[in-house]
C-alpha cells in the first residue's frame, strides 16, 4: 500500500479548510464549498477515472442524496403546509444529521446500483447518452412528483450542519474510501479492464461486474457528497443539482485529469477554487481597495474556455493523470512508471 | 381538436426535428462526433433575427443562414484538436463548448427571453373544411420536407454528396482513395449550420421568445431521435428525429393532462431501452455487434 499517494490530496484539503476558517463569512463559505466540490468530484472519479467509462448522470445521486437529506431534516412543524403533497411518512420524518447522511448514502448506492444494473452493459457514447438520460429523468421526476419531494419549490430551512468540521471530516472520507478502493482487489480489476478489455477478460476479470460494483460505491459516495451539499446550503432545488452542476465537476475531473485521485482532488480544487471568487467577483467584491464586478456568466465561460484548453492540449489533465507521492523518493528504489 | 388535426401538427413538428435529427446523424457519420453544442447553431440564428429585427425580412434571413454556418465553420475549427481525441473526451469537448457559449449567449443577452418578432402573421390559420391551419405549419413541411430532399440530392448526386458517403463509411479508405478529410468535414459542418439556421427560421415563428438554452432545448429531443433511430445510418437517425417529434405533439395532446410533465422521463426512458435492446437503432435492419460505437 503506497500510503503516501493519501497524503496529498488530504493535505490539500486539510489546507483549504486551515486556510478558509481563517478568512471572512463570504470566503469562508466559498472555502467550504470546494471542500463538498470535491468530495462531488472524487465520487464521479470513483466510476469514471478507474474504469474509463464517461457518467453524465453523477449529479442524479448528488440531488437525490441531497433531497433525502433535506427533507429528512426540514422541520417536520413546517413541511406538512408548505408541501401538502408530500407523503404523510416524509412529512413527518425528522431525523438527525449523521442519519440524514447515512440516508443519502444509501440511497445514492441503491439508486445507482438499480440503474447501473442495465446501463453497465454499454460503453463509450451509449453509456454517455444513457447516464445523461438517467440525469434528465431523474430532474424530471423530482421536479414534478410533489409526493416525495419539494417538486419545483426550494426545500428550505435545512439545518445547516455542514461546518468546517463535517465538511473536513467528509471530503477525507470520500477521499479514503476512494484511495482505498482504488488500492483493492476489485478497483485493481477495474483498471485492468479499462486499460485493455480483451487481456483483462481473458485472465477471467469480469467486467461488468466491476463496473457495476464501481458505479454503486460511486453513487453512495455521491449521495453522501449531495447530503453534505444540502447542509452546507440550507436550502435546495432542483435546478441546482442539474446540468451546470454536472458541466462543472465534469470540467474539474477533466482538467485535473480524469485518470488519478490526485488529478480528480487537485482540478476540484483549482476549479471551485477560480469558481468562487468569480462566483464573488459576480456578486461584486473589493480587491486591493478597487471594487471589481464582473458580468453573470463570466464564471462558466472562464470554466468552459479552461477546460476546452485542457482538453486540446493537456487531454490527460493538469496531474497528467498520475499520483502523487510525497515520500522523498530514496537513491537507488526503482521508480515504476505512472500508476495508471 | 380532431384527430386529423393533431396529426398535421405532428408531422410539422416532426419535419423539423427530422432535419434537426439529420444535421447531428451527418456530422456524427462523417467525424464519429455528437456535437452537443449543436442547438447553440440554433440559439445563435434566433440571436441573428432578434438583433435584425428592424431589417427587411430577406435580410433577417440571410442574417440568421450566415450566423448558423458562421459558428458552424467556427465549431470545425475549434474541434479540430479533438479529431484523434477519445469518444470520452469528445463527448466531454462538445458539451463544454455547448456550455460555454449558452453563457456566452447568457451574458450577452441575459436569461430573460428575447422576442425575436419575425413573421408573427404566420401563426394565423385558415380554415381548410373543418381544419384549422396555421400558416406556418404548412411553411414548416414545405421547409422540412424540401431540406431533407435538397440534402438527399447532395449527397447522391454531387460529387461532394459520394465523398461524404465514402467518408461516413470508411474514412481511413476513403482517404486512401483521395478523400479530403478536412475538406469533407469542414462541408458538412457548413451544411449542418444551413440545416440549423433553416430550422431556426421555422421554429422562431412558433417559439418568438429566445432564451440562451433556446437551441439545447431542440437539441435534447433530437438527440434522443437519433440515437433511438440509429446512430449509424443517416435516413434512420433522421426518421428517428421525425418519430420524436410527432410523439411529442400526439403524446401531448393524449396524455391525461397530470402525466404531461412526465413526457421527457418517458421519451428518455425509451432511449436507454432502445440503447440496451436494439443498439444498432429502431430503424436500422442490421442488429450485429453488441456494441454501436
Amino acid at each position: 500500500m503506497r500510503l503516501s499517494e493519501l497524503m496529498g490530496p488530504s493535505l490539500l484539503l486539510i489546507a483549504v479548510a486551515v486556510v478558509g476558517s481563517f478568512l471572512g463569512s463570504g470566503l469562508r463559505f466559498q472555502a467550504l464549498s470546494i471542500l463538498v466540490t470535491t468530495a462531488i468530484v472524487v465520487s464521479m472519479y470513483v466510476f469514471i477515472g478507474n474504469s474509463g467509462v464517461l457518467s453524465f448522470g453523477h449529479v442524479s445521486f448528488v440531488a437525490l442524496g441531497a433531497f433525502s437529506a433535506g427533507l429528512a431534516t426540514a422541520p417536520a412543524a413546517v413541511k406538512p403546509t408548505t408541501f401538502p403533497e408530500l407523503l404523510p411518512f416524509l412529512a413527518n420524518l425528522e431525523t438527525g444529521n449523521i442519519t440524514s447522511l447515512a440516508l443519502s448514502a444509501v440511497l445514492g448506492g441503491v439508486f445507482a446500483l438499480l440503474v447501473g444494473i442495465p446501463i453497465m452493459r454499454l460503453s463509450g457514447l451509449s453509456a454517455g447518452i444513457a447516464t445523461f438520460a438517467v440525469l434528465i429523468i431523474t430532474n424530471n421526476v423530482l421536479r414534478n412528483w410533489e409526493a416525495i419531494g419539494p417538486g419545483a419549490k426550494t426545500l428550505s430551512l435545512i439545518p445547516t450542519t455542514t461546518g468546517f468540521l463535517q465538511a473536513t471530516i467528509g471530503s477525507l472520507l470520500v477521499v479514503a474510501v476512494a484511495f482505498a478502493y482504488q488500492r483493492s482487489r476489485w478497483g485493481r480489476m477495474l483498471r485492468a479492464g479499462r486499460e485493455d478489455p480483451a487481456a483483462a477478460r481473458s485472465v477471467g476479470i469480469d467486467i461488468h461486474r466491476q463496473r457495476l460494483v464501481a458505479f454503486t460505491l460511486s453513487g453512495a459516495l455521491a449521495g453522501f457528497s449531495g447530503g453534505l451539499l444540502v447542509h452546507l446550503l440550507g436550502s435546495i432545488n432542483t435546478q441546482q443539482v442539474f446540468l451546470d452542476l454536472t458541466f462543472i465537476t465534469l470540467a474539474m475531473l477533466v482538467v485535473g485529469g480524469i485518470g488519478s485521485l490526485w488529478g480528480a482532488v487537485v482540478g476540484a480544487v483549482l476549479i471551485s477554487g477560480a469558481n468562487s471568487v468569480l462566483a464573488e467577483a459576480e456578486r461584486g467584491m473589493t480587491v486591493l481597495g478597487t471594487a471589481l464586478q464582473v458580468p453573470a456568466g463570466t464564471r462558466l465561460i472562464t470554466v468552459g474556455v479552461l477546460m476546452l484548453l485542457v482538453l486540446a492540449i493537456r487531454p490527460d489533465g493538469v496531474s497528467g493523470s498520475r499520483e502523487i507521492s510525497l515520500r522523498l523518493s530514496r537513491s537507488g528504489e526503482p521508480r515504476l512508471p505512472s500508476q495508471r | 381538436m380532431t384527430a386529423l388535426q393533431v396529426l398535421i401538427d405532428a408531422l410539422a413538428l416532426g419535419a423539423l426535428f427530422a432535419v434537426v435529427a439529420m444535421g447531428i446523424s451527418l456530422l456524427f457519420g462523417v467525424m464519429r462526433i455528437v456535437n452537443f453544442a449543436y442547438g447553440e447553431l440554433i440559439t445563435a440564428a434566433a440571436y441573428a433575427l432578434v438583433l435584425t429585427k428592424a431589417l427587411a425580412v430577406p435580410v433577417r434571413i440571410s442574417a440568421a443562414l450566415v450566423v448558423a454556418v458562421a459558428l458552424a465553420a467556427l465549431m470545425d475549427v475549434i474541434l479540430r484538436p479533438f479529431r484523434s481525441a477519445s469518444p470520452t473526451a469528445i463527448l466531454i469537448g462538445t458539451f463544454a463548448l455547448s456550455f460555454l457559449l449558452q453563457n456566452v449567449a447568457l451574458l450577452g443577452f441575459g436569461t430573460q427571453g428575447t422576442a425575436m418578432d419575425f413573421l408573427p402573421s404566420l401563426n394565423q390559420a385558415f380554415a381548410l373544411g373543418a381544419l384549422r391551419i396555421r400558416w406556418i405549419t404548412v411553411v414548416s413541411l414545405l421547409v422540412g420536407g424540401g431540406v431533407l430532399a435538397a440534402v438527399a440530392v447532395l449527397l447522391r448526386r454531387t460529387d461532394i454528396g459520394l465523398q461524404m458517403r465514402a467518408a461516413a463509411a470508411d474514412l481511413t479508405t476513403a482517404r486512401i482513395l483521395g478523400v479530403r478529410a478536412n475538406r469533407v468535414i469542414t462541408v458538412a459542418f457548413i451544411i449542418t449550420g444551413l440545416l440549423a439556421g433553416l430550422v431556426t427560421l421555422a421554429l422562431g415563428v412558433q417559439r418568438p421568445l429566445v432564451t440562451p438554452s433556446f437551441g439545447f432545448n431542440v437539441l435534447v429531443p433530437a438527440l434522443v431521435g437519433v440515437v433511438v433511430g440509429g446512430m449509424d445510418r443517416l435516413v434512420a437517425g433522421t426518421m428517428g428525429g421525425f418519430f420524436v417529434g410527432f410523439a411529442t405533439v400526439v403524446l401531448g395532446q393524449v396524455l391525461p393532462t397530470g402525466t404531461r410533465v412526465f413526457l421527457n422521463s418517458a421519451l428518455f426512458a425509451l432511449v436507454i431501452i432502445v440503447l440496451l435492446v436494439r443498439p444498432n437503432g429502431l430503424f436500422v435492419r442490421d442488429q450485429r455487434g453488441y456494441e454501436r460505437v
